[in-house]
């Protein structure tokens, strides 16, 4: 086997509404995976069942080839870290003592670490760069920052699958990239599994092995970049025009957004006739 | 490198030595001083089991000071311990039972208790669970919906809680017109002069487990302050842990309330002193909290006895005097 996550016929509903249709696919060991698609078209909820947060209503869900209901809490909290989208900080927690609270899958009630937990912490913290802020209090953090140590925490945990929900989101330039190479560091490194969601297809081209592009709970398409990315599929799944050409950086696409403006010359902003 | 195996455990030992100090310093004061002065000395010989100078200082000392020191630090510790669980459970820095109406709905349910002519064990204590309980599903259910109680709603809800509770202990006080209104009057304003030694080795009895519970359960409410999700994605229980926590604090609060009537803000001054002092990792703060609000009672008691001209006033004034303008500090600060 060398599949990380295998989903069949994945059915999630909240009340009436259906929120995952039949969902089928494959996350291959090793890969870096983005999910993207509208909003409201199921990529949260699909992370959070493949988190284990939320139950399998229908289907089935296999986690490095055991279904997923076969792990207890602990087990997939060693297989699976998970980052979610919003995070607290409400309570002054240093770096150092969020990154450790990344051991307790390994620990007892108590969650004592021992040297070797130290020891992984900081190496999680020096791979983020995050190492210098140990003692510093999480709110006192800028969100690059604050995103790293979450990260951090998550590599303590030392998964096989790594799942993110929309890490770069509301970063700036900078962080976005620094994010994003972290995670292909972490793929190539430590050969984890990255399964990310994202907003940005312009990432999602740059550094996505394969892709998953959903609407409404259903899968629009799936594999690597250049597939995935054409105008008709992605006009088709956003509703809005879109230019796709070649990315200038290398062999991959690059989606631009196209404003109204572009399109008929006599519609000008502030000219409205 | 400060990253030793028992890092963790050397700072709990050495963070509950210097808290025993200073509650052993509390113990001896609240023991010492009083309307008969007694005098540290015969108060320590008595202690060490010498024979006291006069068996009427020892009579005082045994059957009314001591009990009463125990007790007071038994119920600062459980509402200190009460505090921090609320505050890390529902995310709210200003949680509190007596803040959230907890042990208004635990007065309620002991007023009828003893109205109804229950003893003050089992009988008066299971009314009093009752009522917490009632009250705790009460805010639960108004400030649900959402994912996180917000700070307001909650504070809402509690004020509303609280002001109906109030206004069903008028009902019922109206409705008594014997000697026993004057009884709990005096206990509805937190008075912890009425338990003799073995009422007070029952409470303990019945409120250390609770301690051990909370304490067991003390890195999942680390984990829980990150956020449901992320907690729940590290292997733990969140359904579990927080009804365990739920149901063994409005339990041991409320046996408390139903023993000692309304003792508030305790838990809201110690469990915020003790973070700004050591962080906020549960697993140092469940401990320091135990026995930082067991010296902090103790001490807000003697202050209720000594202060007053005459006679001595419930403490429940003192802690009422020293929280609401905490509580008033900090809702203006975590409103920035």
């Amino acid at each position: 086997m060398n599949m990380a996550i295998v989903v069949k016929n994945l059915i999630h509903n909240y009340g009436d509404t259906a929120i995952l249709k039949n969902l089928s696919f494959s996350i291959q060991k090793g890969d870096f995976f983005i999910i993207i698609g509208p909003n409201g078209s199921g990529k949260t909820t699909l992370m959070k069942t493949m988190s284990g947060i939320l139950k399998v209503q229908n289907g089935l869900l296999e986690v490095m080839g055991r279904p997923i209901k076969t792990y207890s809490r602990k087990a997939l909290g060693r297989t699976i870290a998970y980052v979610p989208q919003t995070m607290q900080a409400d309570f002054p927690f240093t770096t150092r003592e969020v990154v450790l609270m990344g051991r307790s899958p390994y620990l007892g009630m108590l969650g004592l670490e021992q040297k070797a937990d130290h020891e992984i912490a900081r190496k999680a913290m020096a791979f983020t760069e995050v190492e210098s802020l140990a003692d510093r209090k999480l709110d006192q953090l800028s969100g690059g920052e604050r995103q790293r140590v979450f990260i951090a925490r998550a590599i303590c945990q030392e998964p096989q699958i790594m799942l993110l929900d929309e890490p770069t989101a509301s970063l700036d330039l900078a962080h976005q990239v620094k994010i994003m190479d972290l995670m292909e560091e972490l793929k190539e490194q430590k050969q984890i599994t990255v399964v990310m969601v994202s907003h940005d297809v312009n990432l999602a081209a740059m550094y996505g092995d394969r892709l998953l592009l959903l609407k409404q709970g259903k899968i629009v398409t799936l594999g690597k970049p250049d597939n995935v990315l054409t105008y008709q599929t992605l006009e088709e799944t956003y509703g809005c025009t879109l230019l796709v050409d070649e990315s200038p950086l290398g062999k991959f696409p690059r989606v631009s957004l196209v404003p109204r403006k572009a399109l008929d010359p006599s519609k000008k902003a502030g000219n409205h006739t | 490198m400060n990253t030793q195996t028992p890092a963790l455990l050397r700072r709990l030992l050495a963070v509950s030595f210097l808290l025993s100090l200073f509650l052993f310093m509390a113990i001896i004061l609240g023991i010492s001083i009083g309307s008969t002065k007694s005098g540290i000395r015969s108060v320590l010989q008595s202690l060490l089991g010498g024979e006291a100078s006069d068996s009427m200082a020892s009579t005082i000392i045994w059957q009314l000071r001591f009990p009463r020191v125990l007790l007071a630090g038994l119920v600062g510790a459980t509402l200190s311990l009460g505090g921090l669980v609320f505050q890390a459970i529902l995310r709210n820095p200003l949680a509190e039972p007596y803040i959230l109406g907890i042990s208004g709905g635990a007065a309620v349910g002991a007023i009828l208790g003893i109205l109804l002519g229950f003893s003050r064990f089992i009988g008066v204590s299971l009314f009093a669970f009752a009522g917490s309980a009632g009250t705790l599903l009460m805010i639960l259910v108004m400030s649900s919906g959402q994912t996180i109680l917000k700070k307001d709603s909650l504070l809402l809800s509690g004020v509303m809680v609280n002001a109906f509770c109030s206004a069903i202990i008028m009902f019922l006080l109206s409705l008594t017109q014997d000697s026993r209104l004057h009884n709990i009057i005096f206990w509805l304003m937190g008075d912890l002069s009425m338990l003799d030694i073995r009422h007070v080795g029952i409470l303990a009895g019945l409120i250390f487990p609770c301690f051990i519970i909370v304490f067991w359960q003390s890195h999942s409410m680390n984990l829980l302050l990150l956020g449901k999700e992320m907690a729940q994605s590290m292997g733990v229980n969140i359904r579990a842990v927080t009804l365990i926590l739920l149901i063994t604090t409005s339990f041991m609060v409320s046996t408390t309330v139903s023993q000692v009537g309304l003792l508030g803000f305790v838990g809201l001054v110690i469990p915020h002193l003790l973070r700004l002092l050591l962080g906020p990792d549960h697993r140092i703060l469940v401990p320091s909290c135990i026995i930082g609000g067991a010296a902090y009672m103790i001490i807000c008691d003697l202050l209720a006895r000594v202060l007053p001209q005459q006679g001595e006033m419930p403490a429940g004034v003192i802690t009422a005097m020293i929280g609401a303008p905490m509580f008033i500090f900090l809702l203006k600060r975590s409103g920035k």
